[in-house]
């Protein structure tokens, strides 16, 4: 496929140049209010670099990242619902929506490490759980992408439901501050920018070297061969249980570092649609590509703010058009581009490279 | 035992409306092993062509029996013209058939929200469905037993097709061996097609009959779309009986769930047992064997 | 491994797929040091023996190979037990090439910290492996574009690396051209004399030359066992093979 000498420099290279991008040049060149938005759609980024790993690299569609989203958002949200109340007090929303007391599971995420060890634990058990459930049942391919994706519309039921404990159909919002920073001071929110940005290039850096390790070859062997891996002595249900974790730890940090950037976390932020939606960056991008990924997040997350802001509905036709049109056209995302468009010339040499990609296309 | 009597009707009728749902898509999920995403739009489409029928006629009485049809032929088109222009392109791609499908199906719920408005239309049921019959000391809506009756011909009606037409015999040679079928002659590409149209005016159908029980509007299918999956997937593919047992399953324990705890609960806990229910069966109910590897 | 020579004894092996019975209380032992042939006609169990060895099939017996009972294991702890297999029809990754499905071949002995490490340098294994199956000069080659007779080459290349002790091929030789064959069948000699080596094969002019024993299997049992001129005389043989041709016109 790709010659493993040369891509390592290039994709070291390439995230090189989004740090430099991200972490220099924007903060330099945008207002608040558009770093702002840059911050969160660095989150929809870190969510994206997950699905890249386990759909792009190891062939698991994976419909229902909302859901650890979601776990890592809530966590967080709780936390910060408990400082914005101060010690010793309970959420506003508490009192509004319970009879005024706060259940005693929720008094551990007062504290600020308690709560970044479940922002990450929390995600890691339930995909740990949910996946060897699957995958040790060999559950794939399509039943496994309804499954994800009833899993994502129970998670949100269920949120909603709990309406003394998750704010229900609102979410939880109103949060003053992110670790003892006031939130409405604009230094922090470039600081949280900052640590956000940061966070996304260090996912990319484990889904580097995820991709040019042993595991990162087994885990496409697994993709494209996965009964034939099993004679090779692995389990593919672990190989691919791996993937599926880390995947959902990062959907799980991009959301919980959503909350303090957007300021609400709702069930319309993780459940089923909003799911789907964060595949469409990624398809866009380049499903197994390492930076089409996050860079298709960024683009689709540009592209929904100022579209919505100009006509309303035609995001929803932007975002349907997108789909319809990379996956069938650009299965590869526009990292293909340059061969599809290669391709279109009457190369005759080339006639070997579309036979092997409509194989790992398939 | 009322309790139990009066919840097994709710869980019927919900049962029927997921067998009405699911039944369409096992047909081309097993078929063809397309996930159509835009299923849930056909559905609108369907509620819409009774909500626009009834406007045409303006007698609800008979507006409903004249949408049951034009509800099958109006989804049955999209389907076919979704299968054409879309599917057949991408034969050999299940799992990036259910992404373009669901591209298919936002574009289509905004077309219905800037042609039909964002607000519920409401679909007059007929005089003849008012009421409620006597059944075991449970009054039971009479347009509730309308749907399982719809549910119960549309099966018997797919049933027969599967069963005795020449179709059918193609359906059946192409689940099970699609190749083979290809080799001894059947045109899988032409029996793909009327499936799918087959598919897809059933959905039409049961759009028609849910305006009976909740308002039309553009996201309408959302909310039945995963379900109907979940019934295919623990029913199992391939088989028609599959589906109908985890249809009225599912609906029959979701309506107790929900009795003795909460809808949202049972949605959560259907799940759980869809989940457990595939670590003892993970091909669902029935399947068709085949020789796997090697 | 012990100086005392290695074996797989199978004893009573018996597969049913819904009341056919495809492979019949079959007893057989595979000796190391010697190639050991399957042959019978289509459809008598021999690749359905191979699968209940390796875990693709429920099977009921007992197939014994040094302490481990390798009936309930599921199939990559029979990969992890020393027990490897090929495909009748070749399948290696054929968008990696020929020396990442080598290389990929040598996970099972690797640790999980290494695993997530970037390959550095070839493996003297790998580098071996390449080199007994013949393949050194097509190893930047994506596997796809393999002749079907490098495919089986390069799946017995990965059985090397995998350091399988036992090996059960699922024809080998189909398709090859009669000198290919003649590599394969000095190559199965070679690394025969440390494994113990089952070939399941239809070609008779192979078996000829390279058997050591012959089992003759029929309607999932075992017919008979033997060298290959004992099998040729054998009458029993011969009316299997000849019976089934023209089944058509005498059995009518
Ligand atoms: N999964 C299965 N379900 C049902 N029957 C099966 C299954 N696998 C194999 N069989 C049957 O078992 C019998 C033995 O098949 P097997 O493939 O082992 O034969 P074989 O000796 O390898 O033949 P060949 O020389 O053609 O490869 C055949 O009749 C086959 O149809
Ligand atoms: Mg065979």
């Amino acid at each position: 496929m790709k010659r493993f000498s040369t891509l390592p420099a290039l994709n070291l290279i390439g995230i090189a140049a989004l740090a430099v991008a991200l972490l220099v040049l924007a903060p330099a060149v945008l207002d608040d209010f558009r770093l702002g938005n840059l911050a969160k759609y660095c989150c929809y980024a870190m969510v994206a670099v997950g699905i890249g790993l386990a759909w792009g690299r190891g062939g698991m569609l994976v419909l229902g990242q909302g859901m650890f989203f979601g776990l890592g958002a809530y966590v967080m949200a709780f936390h910060l619902k408990l400082e914005a109340a101060g010690p010793d007090a309970i959420p506003d929303f508490m009192m509004l929506y319970g009879n005024g007391t706060m259940p005693a599971w929720w008094e551990p995420f007062r504290s600020g490490a308690f709560t970044l060890f479940m922002v990450v634990a929390l995600p890691a058990t339930v995909s740990t759980l949910l996946g060897l459930a699957v995958f040790k049942r060999r559950i794939k391919g399509a039943y496994f992408a309804i499954l994800s994706q009833a899993l994502a519309v129970a998670f949100a039921t269920l949120i909603i439901s709990q309406i003394e404990v998750t704010g229900g159909f609102n979410g939880l919002s109103a949060f003053t501050s992110f670790f003892g920073y006031s939130l409405y001071d604009p230094i922090n929110q470039r600081m949280i920018f900052f640590i956000t940005a940061g966070l996304l290039v260090a996912m990319l850096l484990v889904a580097f070297q995820l991709y040019r390790s042993r595991f990162g070859e087994l885990l496409i062997a697994t993709r494209d061969a996965e009964e034939r891996v099993r004679f090779l002595g692995h389990d593919p249900a672990n190989i691919k249980l791996v993937a599926f974790v880390i995947a959902a730890v990062m959907a799980g940090i991009g959301g919980a570092m959503f909350v303090p950037i957007v300021g609400i976390v709702s069930p319309l932020d993780i459940d089923e649609v909003a799911s789907i939606g964060l595949i469409a960056g990624v398809a866009l991008g380049g499903r197994a590509t390492l930076l089409g990924p996050a860079i298709g997040a960024l683009a689709v997350g540009y592209a929904k703010t100022s579209l919505s802001e100009t006509f309303p509905g035609s995001w929803t036709y932007f975002q349907g058009a997108l789909f319809v049109l990379v996956i069938l056209f650009l299965p590869g995302g526009l990292a293909q581009l340059p061969s599809y468009l290669g391709r279109l010339r009457p190369a005759r040499k080339q006639k070997q490279v579309p036979a092997l990609q409509a194989e790992g296309a398939a | 035992m009322d309790v139990i009597v009066s919840q097994l009707f709710t869980g019927a009728s919900t049962g029927a409306v997921l067998l009405l749902v699911a039944l369409g898509l096992a047909l081309t999920f097993g078929q063809m092993g397309v996930i159509n995403m835009a299923h849930g739009e056909f559905l609108m489409a369907g509620a819409y062509t009774a909500y626009l029928t009834q406007q045409a006629v303006s007698n609800s009485d008979v507006s409903l029996l004249i949408a049951l049809p034009l509800g099958f032929l109006v989804a049955g088109m999209l389907g076919l013209l979704l299968e054409m222009t879309v599917i057949s392109r991408m034969y050999h791609r299940p799992l990036d058939t259910l992404l373009v499908t669901f591209g298919v199906g936002l574009i289509l719920q905004q077309v219905a929200r800037d042609v039909f408005g964002a607000q519920p239309k409401a679909v007059a049921s007929p005089t003849w469905l008012h009421g409620q019959l006597d059944l075991l000391g449970y009054g039971y809506p009479v347009t509730r037993l309308f749907i399982v009756t719809i549910a119960v011909g549309c099966l018997a009606g797919t049933a027969a097709v599967l069963k005795y037409t020449a179709l059918g015999r193609r359906i059946r040679a192409t689940v099970q061996n699609r190749d083979l079928a290809e080799t001894v002659g059947v045109s899988t590409r032409g029996t793909d097609r009327v499936t799918f149209f087959l598919g897809s005016g059933l959905a039409g159908v049961a759009g028609v009959a849910l305006t009976l029980v909740t308002a039309t509007v553009s996201n309408l299918g959302t909310s039945y779309i995963v379900p109907a999956f979940l019934v295919v997937v623990a029913g199992g593919i391939g088989q028609i009986k599959g589906s109908v047992i985890a249809a009225f399953a599912l609906g029959i324990v979701g309506a107790f769930l929900t009795y003795y705890t909460s809808g949202s609960l049972a949605t959560v806990l259907t799940f759980v047992l869809v989940v457990a229910f595939l670590q003892i069966r993970p091909q669902g109910l029935f399947t068709v064997r085949t020789r796997s590897l090697a | 491994m012990n100086a005392q020579l290695d074996y797989v004894e199978i004893r009573d092996l018996t597969v049913e797929f819904d009341g056919f019975v495809a492979v019949d209380s079959v007893d057989l032992t595979l000796l190391q040091g010697r190639v050991h042939f399957l042959i019978g006609p289509n459809g008598a169990g021999k690749t359905t023996l191979v699968d209940a060895v390796t875990g693709l099939a429920n099977a009921s017996g007992l197939v014994r190979y040094g302490s481990t009972d390798l009936l309930g294991l599921k199939p990559h702890q029979v990969v992890r037990a020393g027990v490897g297999r090929t495909f009748q029809t070749a399948t290696v990754f054929e968008q990696l090439t020929v020396l990442q499905n080598l290389d990929i071949a040598g996970g099972v002995h690797r640790k999980a910290r290494s695993m997530m490490r970037a390959r550095r340098g070839i493996p003297s294994y790998v580098e071996e492996a390449l080199d007994a199956v013949g393949l050194v000069d097509l190893r930047d080659r994506p596997a796809g574009v393999l002749a079907h007779g490098q495919k089986q080459w390069l799946e017995i290349g990965m059985l090397l690396v995998q350091d399988a002790k036992v090996m059960l091929l699922d024809e080998p030789v189909a398709g090859m051209s009669a000198e290919e064959r003649e590599e394969t069948g000095e190559l199965l000699r070679r690394i025969g004399t440390e494994r113990t080596i089952a070939v399941i094969e239809h070609d008779m002019d192979f078996v000829r030359t390279f058997a050591d024993v012959v089992t003759v299997m029929h309607a999932g049992k075992v017919l008979t066992e033997g060298t290959v001129a004992e099998i040729q005389a054998n009458q029993k043989v011969q009316e299997v093979y000849l019976g089934r041709t023209v089944e058509g016109a005498t059995h009518a």
